[in-house]
Order: structure tokens, then C-alpha cells, then sequence
């Protein structure tokens, strides 16, 4: 499941952010290393929630910052 | 307004009939319809099936994936014949003071598909459901705004919208923008990318499109006695406009000179032409006005002419009003015939056709005309274009909402 919930989460950003997969690593930082800007961050989390049907509040959001961050807080909730 | 001179020197077209200006004029001149069976979604249920469209358009040609999905198609159209014109213009992007560089693009309508999209997922998933793109790639502003910001071009920037007559619009307002020293260069013109469902169905509803689906080439047949409604276009055409002096200085290539311009309003229906012809014969009068010549110094007119029944009438009546004998001298003519209707994009696109009229002293033609209509009497060009110095030329164009447009084109001589 967990290995499922990673490669979701890249097939995500791949697909939104135009980047390769090879680029999608543990740490990369969606808006200094993925070249997010805030609009591209606010589609990456609802995109997150489609994906797995869950819903991630404001506050929460603030706090994914990089791919790692999304792994383990989906991780976490799904 | 003031002594500054407004020619062209940069030119772009992504149309029905050709990808790049130069397939589009070659197009137009050897009578080339751009009409098709629709390719971008399933018309089985749709009363009209065809469309006037851009052969073969991928957009990951022009764009990479992610620019792509964050552009809607009016955007991308727009995008690609802007870089064409300002690639033609030989500048120096480095070395121009882009300060000084207007954009003044508009679209009738925006990011349709956009809408269109966007909306059905609110429907399916709630608010939640809506992309943070959807409102920066719906806004008709984007167009201008996208190009700005793809060059750097800090002059004045923005749209008017006004229905068919945008293109026309934005390059007046353009022209006064160099004329009042506001800016020395300017990216004008008109996109479109209404050939969506709902676009399609709209117009349908209307019962303003041809229905003639066994024979999508020759649907749109202005002037023609059974023309049956007009043909849906797409694409963008853009005028490089640049005040004289600053490209003589740079010497410039210069294919053309915008000498003046009149609008007014029918102030008579939404949709339907005055039959009077009040509006349309003020906007023609004011541009003669504006640029200091008589009826008898215009060659050739390239018409709104959208090949519906009452519309041809309207603008011919018109004509005939503003210019009575000379009015059959006059080499008319409708792009349209060709492009079909393209909404946003069609007063940038025949803009440009009646300005490379000036430039090549060709007149391209008015196809599919087969049967005269005594109530559309003048010389239209038909069928076969004709070789004829054109020293003025005027551009119509009329918009939903009563818009009228007349640009007044001038061979270009020092």
C-alpha cells in the first residue's frame, strides 16, 4: 500500500508539474526544485485529494512542501 | 492625433488555410477552403457537423506538456502567430527598448473550452472540483497578458472585446497607442478557439451556421444566392505594428501602412444587422474621415461578408450608400469564403489579408460563388483571385452587440 500511495503521488507530479520522474526524488521541493508556483501547489494538493479521496485542510497543506511531505502525509491518512 | 505614422512590420496567422502568413496568404490567393468535418469532438447528435479548422494542430508542437495544460487553445493560437510576427520583424528582442512594446490582442469570447471543461468538473466534484487555473485561463485579458509575459514587452497591455469586430479593434486601438506615444511598437490582433461543443451548439441554436453538411468546402459562399449561414473558424492572426521613423531607422521591412480607422455602433439589435446600414456607413464614413481620403481613392474592400442571408445584404446596401458609381469599381471580397468565421480572430485575420493586398497588389478571391443575387450586386472577386495595384484598401468588421469596424490600409510609399 505504502509503495502504491509513492508512486501515485509521483505519477501526480510528473503529470502536473511536467517534470520527469527521475527529478520527483525524496526531498525535491515542489516550488524550488519542481519549478511549482502557488498555483501549480494549490492543483498538486487537490489533485491529492481526488486521487485518494480524502480531504487535506488548509493548514495541513502549508506544510507539504516537497514530495517526501506528501508521501508520508498520504501515507498517514489513507 | 499626431504626426507618427503606424506601418506593419511584423505579420503571424495560424488559420484554417494556412499555418504561418505566408500559407495563409497562399492560400487565400489560390482559393483554399479550410472547412472540414469537425475532428475535435463527435458531432452525431449536432445539427451542423463541419467547421473551418487549423489542419492537423498539435499542440505540443508549439508547447511542452505542462504549458500546454496550462494554456486553453484561444492562448496557444494566439502565442504561436504572435512569435511568427515578431520573429518576422527582425528585431533584436535584446535590443529593443521593450518597454516600448505594446500588446493589444483580444478574443470575443476567452478560454471557451476552458468553461466548457471546468464546469463539468464542478458539476461532478463541487467547488473542490475547480482547477486554480480555470479563472487565468478563461479570462479573454490572458491573451495579451500571456504574450507580455512571454517577451518582456512592458507597453500598454490589454484586450477589447467586442464579439467579430475584436480582431479590428485591437489594431485600432494599437495604432493609437503608437500615435499618441504611448508606445513605438505593438503586438495586435484576434484569436479564437471556439470549435468546442458548447461553442458549436450555441451557434447552432441560433440558426446562424450552414447546415450544409454533404459539402463542408462550400458551406460559406458569401454573396452567393443560397448561402445558408455562416461557417465556424479558428486560429489567430497578428499585426507587428511599428511607428515609422523607428523602423526606418532599423530598416525595417515594411509590407504595409494602417492610415485610420472608424467604429461606431448600429445601437439597433443583438445579433440581427440594422437593415439601414446607419452604423456600418458611419463606421466607413469616419475612417475615410480619419485618414484623409475620398471614397473614390479606395481599390478594394475586404467585407465582413459572412455568407448569412441578411448580413451580405446589409454591408452591400452599406457600400453602395457610402461610395454610389464607385462602389462598382471597388474590388470587394469576403476571407471568409475561405477561413470561415473566426469570431475574435477574423478582423486580425482579414486585416492581414487586405493589408498583403496593399504589399503583393493581389486581391484574393471570394469562392463558392455560383449563383448572383440580385441584392448583391457589387464585384466580389468571385472565384479567381485578380492582379490590381491596391493603393487603399478598407477592412469591415461587425460584431453580436451592433460593433462595427472599419480599418483603412495604404500601400506603403515613403
Amino acid at each position: 500500500m505504502s509503495q502504491d500511495v509513492e508512486s501515485k503521488v509521483k505519477a501526480i507530479i510528473v503529470d502536473k508539474l511536467g517534470v520527469d520522474e527521475e527529478e520527483v526524488t525524496h526531498d525535491a521541493n515542489f516550488t524550488n526544485d519542481l519549478g511549482a508556483d502557488s498555483l501549480d501547489t494549490v492543483e498538486l494538493i487537490m489533485e491529492f485529494e481526488k486521487e485518494f479521496d480524502i480531504s487535506i485542510p488548509d493548514e495541513d497543506a502549508e506544510n507539504i512542501a516537497t514530495v517526501g511531505n506528501a508521501v508520508e502525509y498520504l501515507q498517514d491518512k489513507v | 492625433m499626431s504626426d507618427r505614422r503606424v506601418v506593419i512590420t511584423g505579420i503571424g496567422a495560424l488559420t484554417p488555410v494556412g499555418k504561418t502568413a505566408p500559407d495563409f496568404w497562399n492560400g487565400l490567393i489560390s482559393g483554399k477552403s479550410g472547412a472540414r468535418p469537425i475532428e475535435h469532438f463527435d458531432t452525431e447528435d449536432f445539427p451542423t457537423k463541419f467547421a473551418a479548422q487549423i489542419e492537423d494542430y498539435d499542440e505540443l508542437d508549439y508547447f511542452d506538456r505542462k504549458e500546454a495544460r496550462r494554456l486553453d487553445k484561444v492562448c496557444q493560437y494566439a502565442l504561436i502567430a504572435a512569435e511568427e510576427a515578431i520573429q518576422d520583424t527582425g528585431l533584436d528582442l535584446e535590443e529593443v527598448d521593450r518597454d516600448r512594446v505594446a500588446v493589444i490582442v483580444g478574443t470575443g469570447i476567452g478560454g471557451m473550452i476552458t468553461f466548457y471543461d471546468q464546469s463539468i468538473s464542478f458539476h461532478e466534484h463541487g467547488p473542490r472540483g475547480v482547477s486554480p487555473f480555470f479563472i487565468p485561463m478563461l479570462i479573454p485579458d490572458m491573451v495579451a497578458g500571456q504574450i507580455s509575459i512571454k517577451y518582456g514587452f512592458k507597453g500598454p497591455n490589454f484586450c477589447a472585446v467586442s464579439a467579430c469586430a475584436t480582431g479590428s479593434h485591437n489594431i485600432g486601438l494599437a495604432y493609437d497607442s503608437i500615435k499618441s506615444g504611448q508606445c513605438d511598437m505593438a503586438v495586435s490582433g484576434g484569436s479564437e478557439a471556439p470549435v468546442s461543443r458548447i461553442g458549436v451548439a450555441g451557434f447552432t441554436s441560433m440558426r446562424a451556421m450552414s447546415n450544409r453538411n454533404d459539402d463542408p468546402q462550400t458551406a460559406s459562399r458569401p454573396f452567393d444566392k443560397n448561402r445558408d449561414g455562416f461557417v465556424l473558424g479558428e486560429g489567430s492572426g497578428i499585426l507587428f505594428l511599428e511607428e515609422y521613423e523607428h523602423a526606418k531607422q532599423r530598416g525595417a521591412r515594411i509590407y504595409g501602412e494602417l492610415i485610420g480607422y472608424g467604429f461606431s455602433a448600429d445601437a439597433h439589435h443583438i445579433t440581427a444587422p440594422d437593415p439601414d446600414g446607419k452604423g456600418v456607413i458611419l463606421a466607413i464614413n469616419r475612417a475615410l474621415d480619419a485618414a484623409g481620403i475620398e471614397p473614390e481613392d479606395i481599390d478594394h474592400i475586404n467585407m465582413h461578408g459572412t455568407s448569412t442571408p441578411l448580413g451580405d445584404i446589409a454591408e452591400t446596401n452599406s457600400i453602395k450608400k457610402v461610395f454610389g458609381d464607385h462602389a462598382y469599381e471597388i474590388n470587394h471580397n469576403s476571407t471568409k469564403s475561405m477561413t470561415g468565421h473566426s469570431l475574435g480572430a477574423a478582423g486580425a485575420m482579414e486585416a492581414l489579408a487586405t493589408m498583403l493586398a496593399t504589399y503583393h497588389g493581389i486581391i484574393p478571391p471570394t469562392i463558392n460563388y455560383e449563383t448572383p443575387d440580385p441584392e448583391c450586386d457589387l464585384d466580389y472577386t468571385v472565384n479567381e483571385a485578380v492582379v490590381r495595384d491596391v493603393k487603399y484598401a478598407l477592412n469591415n468588421a461587425f460584431g453580436f452587440g451592433g460593433h462595427n469596424t472599419t480599418l483603412v490600409f495604404k500601400k506603403f510609399e515613403e
